[in-house]
Formats: structure tokens, C-alpha cells, sequence
């Protein structure tokens, strides 16, 4: 049974990772630039929604509906200010400012928020349950890993019909293979890449949102972890591909789980970048990644 | 279709047809250097309404140049480009593209991931307007816009006899539909000048012919003007009415085919001068 316990509880770690990878891997697709600040969206997300229902005694669902729209206005604002100006400067400059952006926001929320953790509420516990017993009690399913994998699969889901299926989709899809075409076929690949920026960071306020409601310590140093996990997931599943984030996320979240249950704890992060190396000698383009074959 | 170049009242010759019609493009004095090379110097180009125009010269001349600052992928440094007797200083590459020029490229490059459709849809963009919410929930809107759009795409494709191929990937069409995709997807934008950079290159003779005939078709059905690159004399002398022709950045000779084959200079740039014997 605690095998099964576990497999759950990856799966819904990994959830959470696949939403923050699918930020990344969006970004890098059409951008071309790994946003290392995704994480601290991440963290900034849960403060928003903490401080309206800590302080203002908000109904958990506008609080995070709230956390969602700060969070998108806050990555549009973010690629305007620390990323447009540098669209066709190397790409080391890009990466050393989103490190710096990173660094930004974590201590500006350590400026307003304050160092000591903060209590993340329980959103989702119904009728005084965490969770539901089965099997006469041997597994406990929490409502937070059934919510944060249903969140994850509509959200997957929602994107793929979305890039598949819809013009802006299309102008993604396009901008990401050649930019240059695309602004000659009359495609605003500015406004494309703010789009991109708006919906990753509003997944990650979602990701924000569950992941205090797993682990429900708040602190300004909270998204990097897992922005560092995710990054990883989106490179083991293949940057730049939305299903690969999704099975990177899972598998990650799933391998961490098993190493720390039957490993080691202080080791299962070790574990978790190591099978990463493992598989990028064996893989290089990541598990769903698109060979590319240049022409000579 | 095929007229006799007469003279406007800004002293540049249309073919006659387009004479009483506002030309579609003036380039005045247009110039670009990229550090001290002048790449292009003293461009002035009037191109007809409907006409199909042609830029030949020798390899290295400009040519490719002129279709960038056209398309402004490089900013003119001097000069003026009149699009439909609209100055289209400060425009970016996009808005360029909205006000009425397409392109093909000289190395294609078509978004080879994305299926033969969704490339033609993608030069449709702009003209689709259903907003993100509507597409993800497929919202009555959608199915309405994407309707339209797919027998658009369709009946561009059908051009080229390429509607079979619509559910294919871009990248695996073999070397020739891919040159004629491009054509499509630039259509597909609904320009009023649409720029050809060596359509007929890698092209054996029978698809060039048939080439020629698609490239007649397309300025008659939507009565655009045309303006192309091209190596293959046979192919520039058959379909331009006038021609320009570039050497070292600057126009040598303009006018039409007759005019283009017996002049002196551009058959010394091409071959050489002719020794003394």
C-alpha cells in the first residue's frame, strides 16, 4: 500500500512540476530564452493569494483568481521591462538578467513579506477531511493531489487545443520555428512572445497555489526549488514540447518521491539530477524532443 | 495581359493598362549602407498596379537587398518607399506586411512543423478574428472564422492544385511544392505587391513553364502587382513588362524585355566587355 501512496504522492508533485516545466518550456520554444525568474513568479503567486486570505479574509477561489491575473500582468510586465530590450543581444545577456530578475523578486519579497515562513492556508479540506480513506484507511488520497492532478491534465489539455487549434496557437507555433518568417507573413511575433510570457506566468500562479497547498511553507525562496525541478522535467522531457513537459514533470515528481521513500531523503534530489544526466547522455534532445538535423 | 510600357506624370513608365491607376509601389532614391559598403544606392522603382515586374542582375548586385528594405528587415538609410502612395517610413517589418507586401524567400522558409494549412492559415492571421477564448472553447464564433478560413485556405491552395496535400506536413513536401507553398502562404496575407525571390530556382523546365503560367494566373485573379528575382532569363523575359536591372547596388538599365536584351551595359555586366578584336 505505501508503494501506492508514494506513486500517488509523486504524481501529484510531478503535476505541479509538469505546470511550472510547460512555463519554461513554452518560453524557450518561442522565445529562445530560459526565464530562470519562472520560479519567483511561482512564490510571488502564493504570497498573493496568502495575503488575501490571510490578511483580507478572501474566499480562497477570487484569491487565487487574483494570484492568477498578478501574476500574468507581472510576466508581461517582466519581459518588457528586463527582456524586450534585449531581444537581439546574445543570448548569455538574456539568461544573466533573468537571473537577475530572479534574485529581484525574491528579495523584494523578502523586503515585504519578511523572512519567517509563512502558513500556507488549507484551502482544500472539506468538511474538516484533508483527504479520502481507502481501502479501509490504508490510502489516503488528499483532495489537494486529486486537485492538482485534475488542474494539471484540463491545463494540459487546454493548452494543446489551444496551440493546435487556435490563430494565436498558430502564430506561436510559427514565431517559435522562424521569427523572421512569421513578421513577414504579418505576424506581431512581440505581442506573440508577451501572450507567451502572460499564459506561463499565469500557470505558475496556479502552480504557486498548489504547491503551498502541499507543502504549505511560504517563503521567498520557495519557488526556486521547484523552478530548478521544473526546468529540469522540461529538459528530461524535451524542451520546447508541451507533452514532454508533462511526462517529464511526472516522472520527476514520481522518481523524487521513491528516492526519498526508499532511498534517501537527503539524496533523492541527487538521485533526481542524476537520472537527468542519464538520460540526456543516452537522449540529448530529452525523452519528446525533435531531433534536428541541419543541412549541409 | 501582357502591354506595352507608357510613361506617368512622375516620368516612370507602368504598362498601359495601369496608367490611368495610382502605381502600387515608388521607390525614390532609396539606400542602405551597412557600415561603409553602400549595398544599395539610388533605388528608384515605380511598379504598375497590376503589373508583373522583374530585378535581375549579376550575383552579389542588391537584389535580395532591395526586397529587405522593401520588406524593412533592414531600415533604409535614405530614401522614400511609397506603398500605395502611402510612405511607409517607421514601419516595422509586420505592419509593412498589413499594409500590402508579401514575400517568398530566396532559401525557403516555410514553418516546416506546422501542416500545409496551418501555414497558409498563419498568412491569414490577421484577417481571422475570433479571440483566444472562443478558439479554446470552441465557441460558435470559432467554428464560423475557422470555417472561413479553411475553404480560403483551400481555395489558395487549389492555385497549385495542393489541396490534397493540405493535411501534410510543410517539411516533408517535396522541393517544388514547398516553393509553391511559400507562394500560397504569402498570398494568404492578402498583399497588394507580392515580392518573389527566385521562384524558379532548383525548378527543371516544365515546372518553370508551368510556373510562369501560376504567376500570370495570380496577378489576373487577384489583380496584384508583381515584382520577382530571377536567374532564369527565359522565365524574367517572358512574363515581366518591365525590368530592372541592378549592378554593384545601382540600377543600370530599366524597361521592358526588348529594351532590357539589346542594351549595351547590362550585357557587359553580365558577360564582360566585349575585347577589341
Amino acid at each position: 500500500m505505501t508503494i501506492l501512496s508514494n506513486l500517488i504522492s509523486g504524481i501529484s508533485l510531478g503535476s505541479i512540476y509538469a505546470i511550472i516545466a510547460l512555463g519554461y518550456t513554452m518560453v524557450y520554444g518561442i522565445a529562445k530564452m530560459l526565464n530562470f525568474a519562472h520560479g519567483d513568479v511561482i512564490m510571488v503567486g502564493g504570497y498573493l493569494c496568502f495575503c488575501t486570505t490571510s490578511y483580507l479574509g478572501w474566499h480562497p477561489l477570487p484569491a487565487v483568481l487574483l494570484a492568477i491575473v498578478g501574476c500574468t500582468v507581472l510576466g508581461i510586465v517582466v519581459e518588457r521591462l528586463a527582456y524586450k530590450p534585449l531581444r537581439s543581444a546574445p543570448s548569455l545577456a538574456v539568461l544573466i538578467t533573468a537571473i537577475g530578475v530572479s534574485y529581484f523578486l525574491q528579495n523584494a519579497a523578502l523586503l515585504l513579506w519578511g523572512s519567517d515562513p509563512k502558513v500556507f492556508p488549507a484551502f482544500f479540506s472539506f468538511s474538516g477531511q484533508s483527504g479520502v480513506a481507502l481501502l479501509g484507511g490504508q490510502l489516503n488520497i488528499t483532495y489537494v493531489a486529486m486537485i492538482t492532478v485534475t488542474v494539471c491534465l484540463v491545463i494540459m489539455l487546454a493548452l494543446t487545443t489551444f496551440t493546435g487549434h487556435t490563430k494565436m496557437g498558430k502564430a506561436m507555433r510559427a514565431v517559435s520555428e522562424d521569427k523572421g518568417a512569421a513578421q513577414l507573413m504579418g505576424i506581431d511575433v512581440n505581442f506573440t512572445i508577451s501572450m507567451t510570457f502572460a499564459i506561463g506566468s499565469g500557470l505558475a500562479a496556479i502552480a504557486g497555489v498548489l504547491l503551498c497547498s502541499t507543502y504549505p511553507t511560504l517563503m521567498p525562496t520557495t519557488g526556486s526549488m521547484p523552478g530548478i525541478k521544473a526546468f529540469t522535467a522540461a529538459v528530461f522531457g524535451g524542451i520546447g514540447s508541451t507533452p514532454g513537459a508533462l511526462l517529464g514533470g511526472l516522472l520527476l515528481g514520481v522518481i523524487q518521491i521513491f528516492a526519498q521513500a526508499y532511498v534517501s531523503t537527503q539524496l533523492s534530489d541527487a538521485i533526481v539530477f542524476a537520472v537527468l544526466i542519464v538520460v540526456l547522455l543516452v537522449k540529448p534532445t530529452g525523452l519528446l524532443g525533435r531531433q534536428v538535423r541541419e543541412k549541409v | 495581359m501582357f502591354s506595352k510600357l507608357v510613361s506617368i506624370s512622375s516620368g516612370a513608365m507602368v504598362p498601359d493598362r495601369d496608367a490611368d491607376k495610382s502605381p502600387i509601389l515608388e521607390c525614390i532614391g532609396l539606400g542602405v549602407t551597412f557600415g561603409g559598403l553602400k549595398a544599395v544606392e539610388n533605388f528608384n522603382l515605380t511598379i504598375g498596379r497590376t503589373e508583373i515586374a522583374g530585378l535581375i542582375g549579376p550575383n552579389g548586385a542588391g537584389k535580395t537587398t532591395v526586397f529587405n528594405l522593401l520588406t524593412k528587415v533592414y531600415q533604409p538609410t535614405k530614401g522614400t518607399i511609397l506603398l500605395d502612395g502611402r510612405d511607409t517610413h517607421g514601419m516595422s517589418t509586420t505592419q509593412v506586411n498589413r499594409a500590402g507586401i508579401a514575400r517568398t524567400f530566396q532559401n525557403i522558409r516555410l514553418f516546416t512543423n506546422l501542416t500545409v494549412e496551418d501555414n497558409v492559415k498563419v498568412g491569414m492571421n490577421n484577417a481571422m478574428r475570433y479571440n483566444m477564448w472562443s478558439g479554446i472553447f470552441r465557441l460558435p464564433g470559432f467554428w464560423k472564422e475557422e470555417k472561413v478560413a479553411h475553404e480560403r485556405a483551400m481555395e489558395l491552395l487549389s492555385i497549385f492544385d495542393m489541396q490534397d496535400m493540405a493535411n501534410a506536413r510543410a517539411g516533408s513536401l517535396p522541393y517544388g511544392a514547398q516553393r509553391r507553398l511559400e507562394i500560397v502562404r504569402a498570398l494568404a496575407t492578402n498583399p497588394g505587391l507580392l515580392l518573389l525571390d527566385e521562384p524558379a530556382a532548383g525548378m527543371n523546365p516544365s515546372e518553370t513553364a508551368e510556373l510562369m503560367e501560376n504567376i500570370r494566373k495570380i496577378r489576373d485573379t487577384f489583380q496584384i502587382a508583381v515584382l520577382l528575382i530571377e536567374h532564369d532569363m527565359n522565365l524574367v523575359m517572358n512574363i515581366c513588362e518591365g525590368i530592372c536591372v541592378l549592378n554593384f547596388g545601382q540600377i543600370i538599365a530599366k524597361g521592358s524585355p526588348e529594351e532590357i536584351q539589346s542594351n549595351a551595359t547590362v550585357v557587359e555586366a553580365y558577360l564582360g566587355k566585349k575585347k577589341e578584336a
